[in-house]
C-alpha cells in the first residue's frame, strides 16, 4: 500500500479538524479559488493591517488535500507580512514541483507534510489551491 | 470465494481463458473497474487492426487498384457487421464517426438545422452525459429554440408519465440515454419512442453504455437515432457509430464537408455522395472500423446471454458488499439488477478524489469526479462522486479486493477505528 503513507497524520488531522475553517466577519480581503475539474471550491478570507496578515480563514468544499493544505497555509502565514507570505507561497510551489532544499523545507513547517505530492501530478492543483488564491489576493491588492 | 461454474464458463471458455485474451489485464496488477470510461481490448481486435494495416491498407474509395478496393471492402464489411449487430435495415443507416460524442454532434447540428424553429422545445434528460446535452443546447441556441429538462426520480428512474408531462405542442425532439453512465439504470426506450412518435417527436438515444453490454435492436426500439462508441466495447479509440433512420438521414445536410462525401463538385455546384458517405468527410478510419467489427465478433462469440449474466452476478456481489460498509451510499436503484455494472457512490466525510486515491493504493482503478454529467450532480445535490464500473472480464476476486479496500477508506482518513 505504498501511497497510503501519503495520507499521513498531519494531513488527516488538518482535514478533519481544520482550525481555520470558519467565517471571518472582519476580513478585508476575500477571494474564491476553484479547481473546476475536481470541484474544489474555497473562499479565502484575510484580514490585513499595515501589510501584516493579522487573521485569516477559509470556507468551502474539496478533497482532503485542498482543505488540509489551505489550513496549514493559514497556520503559517497568520502574523506574517505580505512579503513573507508570498515568499512562503513560492517555497510551497517549489516544494510541490520537487525543487526545494532541506533548509527551505523547514521554513514550511507542517506544510512540508505535503511534499510527496510532487510525485502525484493529478493532485498538485489540489495542494496549490489555497496558496494560489492567497498569492492572487495579495498581488491584486 | 469460488466462482460458480455457470458463471465461470460460458459453455466454451473459462474466465481465465477470456482474461488471457486481454493483454492489459496480464500486464498490470490493477483491478480495472473503470469500464464505463473505456474498455480493455482483446488481442483478437489488436491483431485484426494490425493485419489490416499489414495487408490491406490503402485509402478506401480513392484508388482504382486492388489494394484500395480491398481496403474499401474491409471498411464496408465492418459497416455490415455493425448493421447486423444492431439490426438496422440497411448499411445506408450506419455512419462511422469518431465516437458517440461526434455522432450526437452530427445529429444535433444537421437535423437541428432542419427541424428546429424559434420557440420549439428540445427535451433532454437531466441524467445525460454532456455529450448528449451540450450539442442540443448549442442547437437550441442556433435556432432560437429552448431546452427543457426531463427530471428523474431520486433513484434515477424515468417513467412514461414523466415523459408525457414534459411533451408539449412545441416539442420537436427528445434526447435520452438508454443506460445512464451514473445510475446504470436502463430506460424503456422502446416505450419512450412510441410516446414520442404518437406526437411526431423525434427520439435520439445515447447507446454508449448499453450497446457494449446488452442486445440492442434499433428496429425493435424504433429509435430515430442511436449513438455509440467503439472504445467502450473492446474496439480501438477513434471509431464510433451513428445509426439513423434513412428517412431522416436522406433529408439532413452534411455535417462536415470535404473529401469523400461528394459525387461531384464544380465551381458553382456540389452534388453530395449517397448515404452513408454523405456524412463521412475525409479519409475514413478503416483500421478502427475493422477493429470495431472484430470487437463485435468477439462479443458475439461470448454471447450477450453470458455477458449479461456474468455482469449481473459481479454487480450484485459488489452491491451487497458495499451495502455492508458504514458511510457508503450508492446512487440509484436498490435493486442491483437495475445497475448494469455501474455503481456510483459517496463515502461520508471523504472526497471522491481521496476515495479514488486510497483505492488506487490497493491497485484498484475507479473513476472519481462528475462523470461528464455536471447538471445531474447538481440535481442530486452532490459535487462529485466515485464510480466503479464492471465488465465481464472482471473477477469476483477483483470485486472483493475493491469492496475490502473501500471498507478501509474511512479508517485511512481518520474516521472510526
Amino acid at each position: 500500500m505504498e501511497n497510503r503513507t501519503f495520507y499521513n497524520e498531519i494531513l488527516i488531522d488538518h482535514n478533519q479538524h481544520p482550525g481555520h475553517k470558519r467565517e471571518l466577519p472582519d476580513a478585508n480581503l476575500i477571494l474564491e479559488g476553484i479547481n473546476p475539474s475536481c470541484g474544489d471550491d474555497i473562499f479565502l478570507h484575510l484580514k490585513v493591517e499595515n501589510d501584516t496578515i493579522v487573521d485569516g480563514s477559509f470556507v468551502g468544499d474539496g478533497c482532503a488535500i485542498s482543505q488540509a493544505s489551505a489550513d496549514m497555509m493559514l497556520d503559517l502565514v497568520i502574523g506574517k507580512s505580505k512579503d513573507e507570505a508570498l515568499h512562503l507561497a513560492d517555497l510551497f510551489r517549489r516544494m510541490i514541483h520537487g525543487e526545494i532544499t532541506e533548509d527551505e523545507l523547514d521554513e514550511l513547517e507542517e506544510a512540508g507534510a505535503l511534499q510527496d505530492i510532487a510525485h502525484m501530478p493529478a493532485r498538485v492543483k489540489c495542494a496549490m489551491l489555497g496558496w494560489r488564491t492567497m498569492k492572487e489576493m495579495i498581488e491584486q491588492e | 470465494m469460488p466462482e460458480t461454474n455457470r458463471n465461470q464458463e460460458n459453455g466454451k471458455y473459462t474466465i481465465e481463458e477470456i482474461r488471457r485474451d486481454f493483454p492489459l489485464l496480464q500486464n498490470t496488477d490493477y483491478a480495472y473497474l473503470d469500464n464505463s470510461a473505456t474498455s480493455q481490448k482483446p488481442v483478437q481486435v489488436l491483431e485484426a487492426v494490425r493485419k489490416f494495416y499489414e495487408t490491406k491498407n490503402a485509402n478506401p474509395f480513392r484508388g482504382l487498384y486492388p489494394l484500395s478496393e480491398e481496403a474499401t471492402e474491409a471498411y464496408e464489411d465492418a459497416r455490415e457487421t455493425v448493421r447486423a449487430f444492431i439490426n438496422a435495415k440497411s448499411t445506408e443507416e450506419i455512419i462511422f464517426t469518431r465516437n458517440a460524442s461526434e455522432s450526437l454532434n452530427l445529429v444535433a447540428y444537421s437535423l437541428g438545422s432542419l427541424l428546429f424553429a424559434p420557440g420549439d422545445e428540445i427535451v433532454v434528460s437531466i441524467a445525460e452525459h454532456h455529450s448528449n446535452m451540450l450539442p442540443w443546447r448549442a442547437a437550441a441556441e442556433r435556432a432560437g429554440a429552448k431546452v427543457v429538462y426531463l427530471e428523474c426520480a431520486p433513484d434515477g428512474a424515468f417513467t412514461e408519465e414523466m415523459l408525457r408531462d414534459v411533451l408539449t405542442e412545441r416539442t420537436r425532439l427528445v434526447a435520452i440515454t438508454q443506460v445512464s453512465n451514473v445510475f446504470g439504470r436502463k430506460n424503456d426506450i422502446r416505450r419512450f419512442a412510441e410516446i414520442c412518435h404518437e406526437r411526431g417527436v423525434v427520439i435520439v438515444a445515447d447507446g454508449a453504455q448499453s450497446v457494449p453490454h446488452m442486445p440492442v435492436d434499433v428496429q425493435e426500439l424504433d429509435v430515430d437515432f442511436l449513438a455509440f462508441s467503439g472504445h467502450k466495447m473492446l474496439a480501438p479509440d477513434g471509431i464510433g457509430v451513428l445509426y439513423g433512420k434513412k428517412k431522416w438521414l436522406q433529408k439532413m445536410p452534411p455535417f462536415l464537408s470535404g473529401g469523400e462525401m461528394i459525387e461531384s463538385v464544380t465551381r458553382d455546384k456540389i452534388i453530395y455522395a449517397e448515404l452513408p458517405h454523405k456524412f463521412e468527410a475525409g479519409t475514413v478510419n478503416a483500421g478502427g472500423a475493422v477493429g470495431l467489427a472484430e470487437a463485435i465478433r468477439y462479443i458475439q462469440k461470448l454471447g450477450f446471454d453470458w455477458i449479461e449474466e456474468r455482469e449481473q452476478v459481479l454487480t450484485a456481489l459488489a452491491y451487497a458488499q458495499m451495502k455492508e460498509i458504514p458511510g457508503v451510499h450508492i446512487f440509484g436503484s436498490e435493486d442491483p439488477l437495475d445497475h448494469h455494472g455501474i455503481l456510483t457512490f459517496t463515502v461520508d466525510g471523504v472526497h471522491p478524489h481521496d476515495v479514488s486515491e486510497i483505492l488506487s493504493a490497493s491497485k484498484i482503478a475507479v473513476r472519481a469526479g462528475h462523470h461528464c454529467a455536471q447538471p445531474l450532480m447538481g440535481h442530486l445535490k452532490v459535487g462529485s462522486t466515485t464510480r466503479a464500473s464492471i465488465a465481464f472480464y472482471n473477477t469476483e476476486e477483483e470485486i472483493l479486493r475493491f469492496t475490502e479496500a473501500l471498507g478501509q477508506v474511512r479508517r485511512v482518513m481518520g474516521y472510526g477505528k
